[in-house]
């Protein structure tokens, strides 16, 4: 359990955020740059000080203002992933990795350091040091050095944004999986909804120095509380597999049922998303008419009202969400609990291969 | 062409002294004693400045190059100021502020330390005209190190003072490296500022460039090869310095 409560002032910024994480869960702050993500990481790290704290992991008080406890950093055990990955130039991969294993003969230092960059398919590259290791290999290196001193804590400010986008779909589902078997709390911040979605089991979204709303992903989407929050969450992210007709079209069975055809070429395992604003709603009974390519029968669960528009949350062999006026919830009598038919362009739906032949290492 | 004349210029005087002196007078002359005394004097009193800059310059080029405070930019002009100052010019202020009859010369006498025409005073003109050629160049290394590598280094359970010592020393080891360099070659030609604070007494303040030119009206010979060291020397730095270099540039994380 790691809760992290801070106020403070970081330049222009006024920081107002408490946060809370479950062991072995993952919580995705996502936001816009110099929204605050960072600070919150480095208050949790002992690395910036606000105001006004309380940092607690598993029971123990790394800060609190009022009952004047201070931590110093390098007695918090947190493994804490940097932006630009902060690896040492003059160390190789591995003596990075062996860097907080200072108590531990060198063998075994080398050992435990070969070890871990063996878990994430480093292991030949331990000799190298970071100016020869691509993007990727350095994530992982740092991810590496990270979980050396079995934190208590995993911190990771966007771990993949310095990755091209063909090492990214990779690393993502790498970095899913060291999630999933990590006990340690993580926080992780984002610029990328997306990507906070795919990684975060809980996502939060933070604008201005303060958390604006919490849920999963797929509720964010389906009924955001502000406009802020609808336009952040951006496209909704469907999973299937993909396979090319002789139409030309690509064809994508979703996980769970239904099929969508998308312009996009891909074959295999893919991530197919497509903005709520340009999923049209009709009644179920209508007959196919017009240009939209892909129809599923989904459920209206939600409706929430942004401005002058409605997001619907929806439910389909996958959650997904629709944004249309009021006026045409008005029109078409839409209530939640309604059987309605979903539809969009081939054309408006991206596709992202997410199995490891489709990425580069 | 201009290349042509550059190069003509800056390598025949180097050249000539080499052409000028066979290398068995070199030998003969450099056997001679007052040569013996000078080459030994300036290759103790440069090496005990040279472990004084390191010494003190190298947290001062840390603190001015982490912190920032009022008058940051004053302190720095200071520090640098002795660069462009003529060595006569640094030489009398040396007199007038630690000499016999300087401003703190009472201070020094007290404390039983004689400094003018001495070869501890040798020590304190390298060490002043010289320094702010390390600390300049150790501060650019150290500002250019990411502080986020001494962040990580925290976050992996290391104190300040051991990130500085297992991180930030290496990373900044090049610009350091090349800031001794550059430190060590002012200090053994330093000619100026020690004549005029310390005199020109063989065996104890007469160092290499002081005899050279105690020498050169008397003795060309004995004066070429004294010169003939000087040069060597300075190469063997300067190439010293290009190896640091080169060799992080191979190890890769000079680009880093």
């Amino acid at each position: 359990m790691l809760s992290v409560e801070a106020r403070a002032t970081v330049g222009a910024l006024r920081l107002d955020v408490a946060v809370a994480v479950d062991p072995g869960e993952c919580l995705a702050l996502a936001g816009p740059s110099g929204a605050g993500k960072t600070s919150v990481l480095r208050v949790a790290a002992g690395l910036l000080r606000p105001a006004q704290g309380l940092v607690e992991a598993n029971g123990e008080t790394w800060l609190d203002t009022e009952g004047g406890i201070e931590v110093p950093a390098e007695r918090r055990r947190c493994g804490y992933v940097f932006q630009d990955y902060a690896l040492f130039p003059h160390l190789t991969a591995w003596q990075n990795v062996a860097y907080p294993l200072r108590r531990l003969g060198r063998r075994e230092r080398r050992a435990r350091a070969v070890g871990l960059l063996e878990r994430l398919g480093l292991g030949e590259r331990a000799d190298a040091r970071p100016g020869s290791l691509s993007g990727g290999e350095r994530q992982r290196v740092a991810l590496a050095r990270a979980l050396a001193r079995r934190p208590e804590v995993l911190l990771l400010d966007e771990p993949l944004s310095a990755l091209d986008a063909r090492t990214r779909a990779g690393a993502t589902r790498e970095l899913a999986e060291v999630l999933r078997a990590t006990e340690a709390p993580a926080l992780l911040v984002t610029h990328d909804f997306t990507e906070a979605a795919q990684l975060g089991d809980r996502v939060g979204i933070i604008d201005a120095g303060r958390i604006v709303q919490q849920g999963t992903p797929s509720e964010l989407a389906a009924t955001p509380r502000s406009a802020f929050v609808a336009d952040f969450t951006g496209a909704v992210v469907l999973t299937g597999t993909a396979r090319t007709r002789a139409d030309g079209l690509t064809h994508v069975e979703l996980d769970g049922g239904g099929e969508v055809v998308s312009a996009d070429v891909a074959e295999g395992a893919v991530a197919l998303s497509v903005y709520p604003w340009e999923i049209a709603i009709e009644p179920a009974s209508e007959r196919h008419h017009g240009s939209a390519q892909n129809r599923l029968s989904v459920e209206v669960l939600s409706m929430t009202t942004i401005g002058n528009r409605v997001r619907l949350g929806l439910a389909g062999s996958q959650p997904l969400a629709a944004e249309v006026t009021q006026a045409a919830v008005d029109q078409l009598g839409l209530r939640t609990g309604a059987m309605v038919t979903a539809s969009w362009k081939a054309a408006a739906t991206r596709l992202v291969t997410t199995t490891a032949g489709g990425t580069t290492r | 062409m201009s290349l042509a004349i550059a190069l003509t210029f800056l390598t025949v005087p180097v050249v000539g002294i080499f052409v000028g002196s066979s290398p068995a007078d070199l030998i003969s002359s450099l056997g001679e004693r007052g040569s013996l005394d000078a080459l030994w004097l300036s290759l103790r009193t440069t090496t005990i400045s040279i472990a004084i800059i390191l010494i003190v310059g190298t947290p001062a080029a840390y603190l001015l190059a982490s912190r920032s405070f009022r008058g940051k930019a004053l302190v720095v002009t200071l520090i640098e100021l002795p660069l462009v100052l003529p060595p006569a010019v640094a030489g009398i202020a040396l007199l007038a502020a630690v000499g016999p009859a300087g401003i703190l010369g009472g201070a020094v006498e007290a404390a039983g330390i004689e400094l003018s025409l001495t070869t501890a005073g040798v020590v304190v003109a390298l060490t002043f005209v010289s320094s702010p050629f390390y600390v300049r160049q150790a501060m650019a290394a150290f500002a250019a190190v990411d502080r986020s590598l001494l962040d990580a280094s925290r976050t992996l359970g290391a104190s300040e003072a051991r990130g500085f010592l297992r991180v930030m020393i290496p990373v900044a080891l090049p610009g350091l490296a090349s800031g001794m360099a550059l430190a060590l070659g002012r200090a053994l030609g330093e000619f100026g500022a020690t004549l005029m604070f310390a005199g020109s007494f063989q065996g104890v303040t007469q160092t290499v460039p002081l005899a050279i030119y105690d020498r050169f009206s008397t003795d060309f010979d004995s004066a070429l090869a004294l010169s003939a060291v000087l040069v060597a020397l300075s190469a063997a730095i300067l190439l010293a310095v290009k190896f640091v270099h080169g060799g992080a540039a191979l190890g890769g994380w000079q680009a880093e």
